[in-house]
């Protein structure tokens, strides 16, 4: 840690505390749509320069080989109260980002899967990555019209999913329903981090 | 005299050059920041305007600056700016290093377990 940088910073007014929140999922699946439901902005977009650390060693030059990738992130910020600033990425849902994904969910306080019923298999790829992390998640399923309304016991099931792990359907596009969504993560992730031993 | 007049501006923001070149140019070369980490939700608030006699600093250290008077994460700074958040964290190093900016680095991973900082986060989405 860096106490000069930190001790330049404290001189200064009194800012909130960023909390990152990732909003996970397939391509398509109304990510972009429930980062805008929520957020108290429009809903930005950043570029992230990520680094392929998987790769291991470049046999021919001797030195770790680092393939760049440059993705697109869309997100929205959410003020609560002074103290605290939400703030909710829409994360690339393209499987060949999962190894990725570490610099992007390092100290995220939990996730949004978004999965769409018509292709449940598009988040395994999302629920895998945040099991092996320990990365708070729960699954809110989007019911676009016309989708078939699966029970959430189905998706449980075919998500093989624990059953203390939330599960709930949800419309991408209302604001209550994207409220009820980050509520039920974060009631999630109090539980889960709270459990933990001290020394994270 | 306009600063802006004097810059060969067109030469490298057209469409063609901008998105590799420019922020090349900006960041002249730089990959890393000269000072501080900056997480994409790290909280940057400028401290000062920035002098008529400072030098070294380029039309986007400005704009950083006078955009942090509201308090903005490095995410919404690249975003206002256009900017890919590898080239602003640069910039606010070098803004960092000459104290016209403060950084307030976001929640640590061992205060994930604060009870009320859940209980705050809770309170605000309700009443959202
Ligand atoms: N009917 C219906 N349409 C939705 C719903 N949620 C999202 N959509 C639409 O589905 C399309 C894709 O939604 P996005 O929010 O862009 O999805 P995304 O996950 O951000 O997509 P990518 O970033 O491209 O992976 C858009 O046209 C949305 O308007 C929903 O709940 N119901
Ligand atoms: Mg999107």
């Amino acid at each position: 840690m860096d106490y000069e940088r930190s001790d330049r910073g404290r001189s200064a007014k009194k800012l909130p505390t960023a909390i990152k929140l990732l909003v996970a999922g397939g391509f398509g699946v109304g990510k972009t749509t429930l980062v805008s439901a929520v957020s108290e902005i429009r809903p930005l977009r950043t570029e992230e320069l990520l680094t392929d650390r998987s790769l291991g060693i470049d046999d021919v030059a001797g030195v770790e080989a680092k393939n760049t990738t440059t993705v697109a992130m869309d997100f929205g910020r959410i003020s609560v109260g002074e103290d605290y600033v939400l703030y909710l990425f829409g994360t690339p849902g393209q499987e060949r980002f999962w190894f990725m994904w570490d610099e992007l969910s390092a100290g995220a306080l939990g996730a949004v899967i978004l999965a769409d019923t018509r292709r449940l298999a598009d988040c395994f790829p999302a629920v895998d990555y945040f099991e092996r992390r320990g990365t708070p998640f729960i699954v809110a399923v989007n019911c676009f019209d016309g989708a078939r309304q699966y029970e959430v016991d189905e998706v449980r099931l075919a998500l093989g999913l624990p059953a203390p792990l939330p599960i709930l359907l949800c419309d991408a596009r209302r604001r209550e329903s994207g409220k009820e969504v980050l509520i039920t993560l974060v009631k999630h992730a109090m539980e889960v981090n709270g459990k933990r031993p001290a020394s994270v | 005299m306009n600063f802006n007049d004097e810059l060969p501006e067109e030469s490298w923001l057209d469409d063609q050059a901008g998105p590799i070149v420019r922020p090349y140019v900006m960041t002249r070369g730089r990959t890393e920041p000269i000072r501080g980490d900056f997480d994409l939700i790290s909280l940057i608030a400028s401290i000062r305007p920035v002098g008529a006699k400072e030098v070294g600093l380029n039309p986007e250290h400005l704009a950083i600056v006078r955009l942090c008077q509201e308090p903005l994460s490095v995410a919404e700074v690249a975003a206002h700016l256009d900017l890919p958040a590898g080239t602003i964290r640069v910039l606010l190093g070098d803004l960092l290093d000459r104290g016209y900016v403060t950084v307030q680095d976001p929640q640590p991973e061992v205060d994930m377990r604060d009870r009320r900082m859940y209980e705050a986060v809770l309170d605000g989405l309700r009443a959202l």
